[in-house]
């Protein structure tokens, strides 16, 4: 890139060639602004979610913009829809197969307490199997919503002690 | 809809059993399970009612027994009506219908759906397994005597309840179900909000 101006952020003139940080700061920063998605679309709530991704509200602006069909390659869940009880096995089992660190969104009513679904066959609450970190309200929640529960857990991420859990581990 | 009444006459004149039955809308015909086959056979290759829409079940308790009937709708694709077919099962205990899938294939689907909710037996089904509940599941949700919330019920996968120490609850009901009646409850005062929500099923409700 061509431009007079190549001090904005950093002169390394004067800075030289060293960045100081704090481990936790440069891990929950690549953490938190490449969190790609586990598309756990089940219900209604998906619909939204497709929109999250589309070009109007472009979720890649947060970069999470990889919705990863494959729980290995995931970092968030996005649990979009109704759980039904049947179905709630293979979810866990999805959870668990994605490598961590790993977090949970549950999008709408019904994931979050089973929605309007008070029934035999319905989950009352993805919270039941998996340990939910954004919760996001709405039936189903606007793509906005979303995008706002992506940025709050991208808050979230950025508070974590990543690096001494990485060492106690 | 002539067609229609036509081929109940016809059955009504073929089999002694078969009797009119009161309908709203389509014409319907009550059947002994024993004629049952037989006429649903008539019915697509005699009258042209060639297409199996929907089979269902109803649980009549408190009602009259016998306590199950099978309902069967059945389309013409060429005279593009209805006619309903319903046969009772003999036994309360463990009721029993042949079962249709030698007429139609497709209600291979919808008997599994009516075992699944009703716990209705087809004898000679050939894969009668659950369709929407999990196979190990001991109820059978559409019959009169389960309740609406559910029973308590472990779930499917041993290893997941093993790590997640849950399993399938009765719903909590918070003072529903919300359902508007003739004459009934306003719905604006019925609302989940309106009610006492000091309890849940995390929180019981207090014995006072």
């Amino acid at each position: 890139m061509v431009t007079s101006n190549t001090e904005l952020a950093y002169n390394s003139k004067i800075e030289g060639e060293v960045i100081v940080s704090r481990a936790d700061a440069v891990i929950n920063w690549i953490r938190s602004n490449s969190m790609w998605p586990m598309p756990m679309g089940l219900a209604c709530c998906a619909i939204e979610l497709m929109a999250a991704g589309a070009s109007r509200f472009d979720i890649a602006r947060f970069g999470a913009e990889v919705m990863r069909f494959s729980p290995k390659q995931a970092d968030v869940m996005i649990v979009a829809g109704t759980v039904t009880y049947k179905m709630s096995s293979a979810v866990r089992r999805i959870y668990d197969q994605m490598a961590d660190p790993k977090w949970v969104i549950a999008m709408g009513a019904c994931a979050s307490t089973g929605g309007m679904y008070r029934s035999y066959a319905v989950l009352q609450g993805v919270d039941r199997i998996l340990p939910v970190d954004v919760y996001v309200s709405g039936c189903p929640p606007r793509p906005e919503a979303l995008l706002d529960a992506l940025i709050k857990l991208q808050d979230k991420v950025k508070r974590e002690p990543s690096a001494s859990k990485l060492l106690s581990a | 809809m002539p067609a229609a009444l036509d081929a109940v006459a016809a059955l009504k004149g073929r089999w002694a059993g078969v009797t009119e039955r009161a309908s709203l809308d389509h014409p319907a015909v009550n059947v002994p399970a024993s004629d049952l086959l037989g006429v649903l056979a008539a019915l697509r290759d005699e009258h042209g009612y060639d297409l199996l829409a929907d089979v269902t079940g109803v649980d009549w308790t408190p009602g009259p027994r016998p306590r199950f009937t099978v309902v069967y709708h059945l389309f013409s694709t060429t005279s593009h009506d209805y006619v309903r077919v319903a046969a009772d099962c003999a036994d309360d205990a463990s009721p029993e219908m042949p079962t249709a899938t030698g007429l139609w294939r497709g209600a291979d689907w919808h008997e599994r759906e009516v075992f699944d909710m009703f716990g209705i037996r087809f004898p000679g089904h050939p894969d009668l397994r659950r369709i929407l509940m999990w196979d190990e599941y001991p109820h059978f949700p559409l019959r009169k005597d389960f309740p609406l919330a559910g029973i308590e019920t472990a779930l499917p996968d041993a290893q997941v309840v093993a790590e997640t120490k849950t399993g399938a609850i009765a719903a909590p009901m918070m003072g529903g179900p919300f359902v508007a009646r003739e004459g009934g409850i306003n719905m604006s005062d019925a609302e989940p909000r309106a009610k006492d929500e000091s309890w849940s099923e995390r929180r019981p409700k207090p014995d006072a």
